[in-house]
């Protein structure tokens, strides 16, 4: 992921956070947004020609950090 | 480097005429749009509230599978495959296609009599899946554990995607022949005039002779603003992806007693999900919980105990679009000339869609009625005339 590749998806008419996410895949790798996303909301408001603060971010998703499956293997539901 | 903005859609005032206006920026809209703008029908609007790929089209597992237990969604399926298979050159974008087959598990001598009679039906329509033994399942999959399951079904030509770029690739193409596609633009009203309907938004309103519902889990929403009450709901299912691990699993691998399902994308994750029973509501609920990850993870340990130790990533939620007899709703809506139905595809939509929008663009221009408007009519529930569909996966 580069700033090129923002401007990129801004050209193609991604202007919000979350499709520029979908559209480069941005935020689903292993820092999962923690490290890229202050960098693209920048880079998509220079390409926009936006304020960063009108740019809300995208949904988080849960688990905070990557987390071995077995931690979650235990919990029985009685459903 | 000016390209032109044609994939993520206008946050614009929509024309104020058309001759379709589709409502819902999916799959099955966007490819409704690109079919019939491809067969001239070029003054097309689609109107999605959100963003593109915001709901269901965006939030699945990517699975395309022809092993169902009703010939025509095997026959459509067997249709969408071919239609998949040269997609990216056709649209010129890469959707990751990766043909490693289905492998269902099954645990039970009653499930493997259905799926007996199943695979009978796919292998009269050409489909080459086979029963097989668990011990010849751990030669696809060895990393699998069969001790729980008796049986097996495999089809090699079964296969998974990446969804989104099937999203661009037909907005860009529909937008490339005329076709406007405007993103964060909510239909607040749709209303008898004459012979035409007024579609309103806060973008501005469009006068259309015809509209159609591709709205997904949200479709009985945009019905009650003409007062049709449709049957379909919504239900939350929840997916999972993992951090990603050297290709090794072939299949789609499924169990067909719990809904369990994973693959491995050709980015390196296993994605899957597993169903969770819950009460019937009107409600959209799109909130992750741990209930899902702990049934993921316990369902997973069970058929491979060695993912224990793989860390899960990220888990997030899409809506299904159900029907009491596992099949969609298609065509005109009783009562409303020029109102057309195109939802509850039970979270199957998206493998659906090539071949469904296909017939529904030929269907809107008069050209052709493919059986399946017969078949998944609105009228069928209040007749009587329902043929269930088994193999409904999450």
């Amino acid at each position: 992921m580069t700033a090129e590749d923002v401007a990129h998806a801004v050209a193609a008419g991604f202007e919000t956070i979350e499709e520029v996410k979908r559209y480069t895949g941005f935020g689903t790798g292993s820092c999962q947004g923690k490290e890229c996303l202050v960098p693209v909301t920048l880079a998509i408001a220079r390409a926009s020609g936006g304020a960063p603060a009108d740019l809300r971010p995208f949904t988080p998703r849960a688990p905070l950090s990557p987390i071995e499956l077995k931690f979650f293997a235990s919990d029985e539901d009685d459903d | 480097m000016t390209r032109s903005r044609a994939l993520g859609g206008l946050r614009a005032a929509p024309p104020s005429t058309a001759d379709l206006v589709i409502v819902g920026g999916g799959i099955m809209g966007l490819a409704i749009a690109y079919n019939v703008a491809l067969r001239g029908l070029t003054r097309v609007v689609v109107l999605e509230a959100s963003y593109l790929a915001s709901g269901a089209s965006g939030r699945n597992g990517g699975g395309l599978r022809q092993q169902w237990s009703t010939e025509m969604n095997i026959r459509l399926m067997q249709e969408s495959m071919e239609i998949c298979t040269t997609f990216a050159r056709d649209m010129d974008i890469n959707v990751w296609m990766r043909q490693g087959g289905y492998l269902f598990l099954v645990r039970t001598a009653e499930t493997r009599a259905e799926l007996e009679r199943n695979i009978a039906l796919q292998n009269r329509c050409a489909v080459p899946t086979r029963l097989i033994s668990t011990d010849d399942a751990r030669r696809i999959v060895p990393e699998l554990d069969t001790d729980a399951f008796i049986a097996a079904s495999y089809n090699p030509t079964d296969a998974v995607v990446f969804p989104w770029p099937f999203l661009w690739g037909y907005a860009g193409a529909a937008s490339k022949r005329g076709a406007r596609i405007h993103t964060d633009t909510p239909v607040t009203a749709i209303e008898r005039r004459g012979a035409d309907y007024l579609v309103s938004t806060p973008r501005g309103s469009i006068t259309t002779p015809r509209v159609v519902n591709a709205a997904g889990a949200w479709s009985p929403r945009v019905a009650s603003l003409l007062g049709l009450a449709l049957p379909d709901w919504p239900a939350r299912h929840e997916i999972l992806s993992t951090e990603p691990l050297k290709p090794f699993l072939k299949p789609m691998v499924s169990v067909l007693e719990s809904g369990l399902y994973f693959s491995q994308s050709t980015r390196g994750e296993l994605v899957g999900g597993i169903t969770l029973r819950e009460p019937k509501t009107d409600e959209i609920k799109l909130g992750s919980r741990l209930r899902f990850l702990s049934a993921m993870a316990r369902g997973l340990r069970e058929v491979m105990p060695r993912l224990g130790d793989v860390k899960v990533v990220r888990q997030w939620a899409g809506p299904y679009d159900l029907t009491a007899d596992g099949n969609p709703i298609v065509g005109e809506a009783p009562g409303c000339p020029g109102f057309f139905l195109c939802c509850g595809f039970m979270g199957h939509g998206f493998m659906m869609a090539p071949v469904v929008a296909k017939y529904y663009a030929l269907f809107l221009l008069g050209r052709e009625t493919h059986p399946l408007f017969h078949a998944w009519r609105l009228q069928r529930f209040a007749e009587g005339d329902t043929e269930s569909e088994k193999m409904i996966i999450g």
